[in-house]
């Protein structure tokens, strides 16, 4: 039974969808047709990005991650945060293996949450495309209120944090 | 085009570093794999589950839904759907600037646009299986109130 545990949700939704195709085929077919898409979407975006992964864990030592992003790096880390998470592209769940890398080579937790930040609302890919749709003046406010807003969060998160619950997540992370 | 960047990265990355060492390369790779196998069952029960509900809260029924919202519960109502709805951002523009031009209010807009992208309700179990569910409910939380704060204030310098 353990076995099956983490596939949990993904055979609710589908017994889900089987009895929406039953009750109203219509929907039923459109709940596949967009449910396709969303996985070719993710399977488009996340091969680069586990690949960088397995890279970035043989070749770049734990002690280059800590001397700039880890628990002495300051200002510093925290702005490398803000460039990694607003350079990336692909959706926030994409960021959350690429964290747990940064996890275990060290990099200090508020600036995990200031990634996880950035690349969420502050990607510029994005930016340009809420240019475009909703004007330069509402993108950039946006943008310039967001870089304050996530680094406040992220360094009231991490004080919220006990040391031992993140000692628990280092953990968990660098067992693996 | 940014995947593509990615892409180029990515593959020049791994040409390089096979030409430097086969063995090392070997083991990125299988660590690679074993961090996307890791994942991959909350991953797809996620996704399935993204593709369900858009597909019942379709971007058509939503925008009218939230129509030309200009009220403290117009407000209330576009976080809330921004807050569970996982849309991608070339869907999620085109629908906040319809919304716009049928008259929603630029709080109401900005409100959605932030929530949108920084909670993400579909998404937590994922979240939580990497860094435990105490984080990711303190950055939803925070993240679903700071989104208030920052419309407000683009409310009040777009005015």
């Amino acid at each position: 039974m353990k076995k099956y545990k983490p596939y949990l949700l993904l055979i609710l939704v589908l017994i889900t969808d089987l009895v929406l195709l039953i009750i109203n085929r219509d929907l039923g077919i459109k709940v596949s047709i967009n449910t396709g898409s969303h996985i070719l979407q993710m399977l488009a975006i996340l091969p680069p990005i586990f690949i960088l992964i397995g890279l970035l864990d043989v070749w770049v030592p734990r002690e280059q991650f800590m001397r700039y992003m880890g628990e002495k790096s300051g200002i510093i880390g925290a702005a490398l945060s803000v460039l990694l998470g607003a350079a990336a592209a692909g959706p926030l769940y994409a960021a959350f293996p690429l964290a747990a890398i940064m996890i275990q080579k060290g990099v200090k937790f508020s600036n995990i949450l200031i990634f996880l930040g950035a690349w969420s609302t502050m990607k510029i890919p994005m930016v340009l495309f809420e240019i475009t749709a909703l004007g330069s003046q509402f993108a950039l406010t946006r943008w310039v209120v967001s870089v304050v807003g996530i680094i406040l969060m992220s360094l009231i998160i991490s004080q919220l944090i006990s040391a031992a619950e993140k000692e628990g997540i280092y953990a968990q992370h660098s067992a693996e | 085009m940014f995947e593509i960047i990615l892409y180029v990265l990515v593959i020049t990355s791994l040409v390089y570093s096979f030409a430097r060492d086969k063995k090392k390369t070997k083991i990125a790779l299988m660590k690679s794999w074993k961090a996307f196998m890791n994942i991959f069952p909350a991953l797809a029960g996620v996704l399935a589950f993204i593709g369900l509900i858009l597909t019942v809260l379709s971007p058509d029924i939503i925008t009218r839904a939230l129509g030309q919202n200009t009220s403290i519960w117009g407000m209330l109502l576009t976080s809330i759907v921004g807050a569970i709805t996982l849309i991608p951002a070339f869907v999620a523009y085109p629908m906040a600037a319809s919304l716009l031009a049928s008259g929603a209010g630029i709080m109401q807009i900005a409100v959605f646009v932030s929530t949108l992208t920084m909670v993400g309700t579909v998404t937590a179990p994922l979240e939580a299986k990497y860094f435990g569910w105490k984080v990711t409910i303190l950055r939803n939380g925070f993240a679903y109130l700071f989104s208030f704060i920052a419309a407000i204030i683009i409310g009040i310098v777009l005015r």
